[in-house]
């Protein structure tokens, strides 16, 4: 088969792109430890979340030395609690499930972005900075209602947060 | 019949029931092109603000109505019908049975119009009906029965046509032992393997789970099963969309330029490279799926990385052509070449604009496949800006600056007005930068996709520069520059059919520069190539698909279903699937591990 000097070129410098790009990823995922949503969480009955012990009240708890666990409910059409808050300079994770049908949720202008599925829970770290609000979005069409799912996140000081008594429920 | 006519006879001269055909497939495809359209400007107009005239809750049904009819009828319609034209026209002979063409034809349009119907019933509140489940129609979000029959009808349609297509080239490999596939009927026939792979999963998921979920013999479906089959079919059915686009882009846009085709066996490779990539892909739309584990999203995005070759090399090889026709007429240079083409006639400006779209799309879907910088953009309105590039452009006008080229072979009517459609196809390249771009930007701010108010109450997006008003301004201007440029084109395509009947537009396609005779014999095997492919989907679906019902069931998680006795057979099966796949499941943990 004959191929052109420059198609090789061509040929050559694509793959590399190609490679590059995986590389990448995997730099990210090794290197800064980009973690990805994944199947760490054990399935869930969506049609008894209340009386599951994490979702039955959904809110947020301290469970270590500046470590939060925060506990969210998606459903038709909003999410449990609202406002989420979580204090400032901390390490908090989500645990995000659905009650209905499948949602989206997304802290606006973040990478905390996750599919919510009935029956599955979502688990993402972030790490929070300076106190300040942000909105989050429901980015899954879920019915008809969908565009008034909206959500806040509140980040505040760590005496704010330990004078709402650490439960923003 | 004049001289002209008897010297070079046109398509339709020559197989006149299957032009009659092609024109069918044709006017479907653009009467869901203008259906899509109505519904477009709709969406455009009432989602930035500018004008209302729907309630927010029947923006859904507008959306759902918007995606089915563009990325379903427009391009599928167009795609049999091409592909009728390519395969009668390079094995030149006519199709074996053409009731049995017909019979394809009349079950997608059936099909289609079930669908149609189910969704415009939204609309109807007396009616008690809808479908507004979009495009996706992931469950548990349920549609009408008559939605998901309808798909059914319409998918059995085109295996119909795949077969026709697959039985008309053996008759000719039984007449012709020793010759080498002509290169349309090669891309016909890699196309049509690569569909059968692909939509079987998501034909699978609706014969089992959805239909009969939605007709109540089931309680209800497994939501990351169910939609983890629509993405084994909605990534390759990108593919499906796009294959049309390139064959015109390898085999008719050389010869508009003025050349020939660089490389046959190179376009070879690429059709075969869509078939072996395009389907194990899918979880790159569910890297923020919980569910899964990371070291099946891994493997996708490695294999959907490896599928940017086979455009790559597309672009090598159509730039490749289009200079070789520009240095044929006269043009020389770096870049002077470029002043040697055949900028005025639309067919060309069309194609060549939708390439360069192309180009900026394929950019963009790298930072989607790119698993970690996927959480800045996944369902916000970059997604929707990416594939208006891609489908929107590189597929759309390429059908409709190819349609161009195409009607006269198939009718013998001369184009009614070329300059309308130079302006045409400029307008759908100016209206779809301006809109594209504008979703780019938006979605990096943030704002989520598919929603009727992006505008919340609660709060601001962080604007860079400029304004969410100004990008709001360019969408909308965008989307009826779009609108405007689809109604000259239907227009230009309506007066073209009031023209008088004349001879002497038959065209013909030239040989390549490099044929199939340089082709190694083994691209033609399509057996090898199927194996590899159904090999590769089995590796990269089998454990991911193992592992999801062996989380939730095959019914999902949750209440018990109905009838009781199938669930735990279903759920033995799944089970056995899992031990059996336990092994390479193992691997593929500890392989996540490694990349962690």
């Amino acid at each position: 088969m004959h191929i052109h000097a420059y198609e090789k070129l061509w040929l050559a410098l694509s793959i590399v792109l190609i490679l590059a790009l995986i590389g990448t990823v995997t730099y990210g995922a090794v290197g800064p430890g980009v973690a990805m949503v994944a199947d760490s969480q054990s399935t869930i009955d969506p049609t008894a979340l209340d009386e599951d012990e994490r979702f039955s009240e959904p809110r947020v708890e301290q469970v270590g030395e500046n470590e939060y666990e925060a506990y969210v409910v998606a459903r038709q059409f909003g999410f449990q609690p609202d406002p989420i808050v979580v204090p400032a300079n901390s390490t908090v994770t989500f645990y995000v499930t659905s009650a209905d049908v499948i949602h989206g949720f997304e802290v606006v202008g973040t990478s905390a972005n996750t599919m919510v599925v009935p029956g599955e829970v979502s688990e993402i770290t972030v790490e929070t900075d300076e106190p300040t609000e942000y909105g989050i979005v429901c980015n899954e069409y879920c019915g008809a209602g969908h565009h008034v799912m909206e959500g806040k996140l509140h980040v505040v000081s760590q005496s704010e947060f330990e004078n709402r008594g650490g439960d923003s429920a | 019949m004049s001289t002209a006519l008897e010297s070079e006879r046109t398509f339709v001269d020559k197989f006149p029931d299957e032009a009659r055909v092609v024109r069918a497939a044709f006017l479907s495809s653009f009467f869901a092109l203008f259906l899509g359209a109505v519904f477009g400007i709709i969406q455009t107009l009432h989602r930035t603000d500018v004008a209302r005239i729907i309630p927010s809750t029947d923006y859904y049904t507008v959306l759902t109505a918007h995606g089915v009819f563009m990325v379903i009828s427009f391009t599928i319609f167009f795609l049999v019908g091409l592909f009728t034209w390519a395969i009668t026209r390079s094995l030149d002979r006519p199709l074996l049975n053409i009731k049995i063409t017909w019979t394809w034809y009349g079950l997608m349009a059936t099909g289609m119009t079930l669908t149609g119907i189910s969704i415009l019933a939204g609309f109807v509140d007396s009616i008690d009906m809808s479908a507004d489940v979009l495009y996706t129609f992931y469950a548990p979000l349920q549609a009408h029965p008559l939605f998901y029959a309808g798909l059914v009808v319409f998918i059995v349609g085109t295996w119909i046509a795949g077969a026709d297509w697959f039985r008309t080239f053996l008759a000719w490999r039984r007449d012709h032992p020793d010759e080498r596939i002509p290169l349309q009927t090669f891309m016909v026939l890699t196309t049509m393997t690569m569909w059968y792979i692909a939509s079987s999963a998501v034909a699978a998921s609706v014969l089992l789970f959805l239909l009969p979920w939605s007709l109540g013999f089931i309680d209800q479906v497994n939501p990351t099963l169910t939609r983890t089959l629509f993405w084994f079919f909605g990534h390759p059915v990108v593919y499906f969309w796009l294959m049309p686009a390139y064959m015109l882009w390898y085999t008719v846009l050389p010869k508009i330029a003025g050349g020939r085709l660089f490389s046959d066996p190179l376009a070879r490779v690429v059709f075969v490279l869509f078939v072996l990539l395009s389907t194990p892909v899918g979880i790159h739309h569910q890297y923020l799926d919980p569910g899964i584990a990371e070291g099946f999203k891994f493997i996708s995005m490695t294999n959907t990385m490896f599928l940017l070759l086979p455009s790559l090399l597309t672009a090598f090889t159509v730039v490749a052509s289009v200079e070789y026709g520009a240095r044929k007429n006269g043009g020389t240079g770096l870049l002077g070449w470029l002043t040697h083409l055949p900028w005025r006639k639309p067919e060309f400006t069309g194609m060549m604009l939708a390439g360069l779209m192309f180009a900026a799309g394929g950019f963009s879907g790298m930072v989607n496949a790119g698993m970690n910088i996927n959480y800045l953009i996944h369902n916000t309105l970059w997604v929707p800006g990416h594939f208006h590039l891609t489908v929107g452009t590189a597929v759309a006008l390429t059908m409709m600056a190819g349609t161009y080229w195409l009607w006269p072979q198939i009718s013998n009517k001369p184009i009614y007005s070329s300059q309308i459609g130079l302006f045409q196809v400029v307008l759908w390249f100016i209206g779809m930068a301006l809109m594209s771009n504008a979703m780019h930007a938006q979605g990096l701010l943030g704002v989520p996709r598919r929603t009727a108010e992006p505008e919340y109450s609660g709060f601001d997006y962080p604007t860079m520069f400029g304004g969410f008003e100004e990008l709001n301004i360019q969408i909308a201007i965008g989307g009826t520059l779009l609108f405007v440029s689809t109604i000259l084109f239907l227009g230009n395509l309506v007066l073209t059919m009031g023209n008088p009947t004349v001879s002497g537009l038959a065209e013909t396609l030239p040989t390549p520069v490099s044929g199939p005779e340089d082709a190694p014999q083994v691209l033609d095997n399509l057996r090898l190539w199927v194996g590899i492919a159904v090999t590769l989907v089995v590796l990269a679906y089998a454990l991911p698909i193992a592992a999801i019902i062996q989380r939730g069931g095959l019914l999902g998680p949750g209440v018990g279903t109905y009838p009781v006795w199938l669930a735990p057979l279903l759920d033995a099966l799944a089970n056995a699937a899992a031990t059996l796949f336990g092994a390479v499941g193992d691997a593929g943990a500890s392989l996540a591990g490694v990349v962690r």
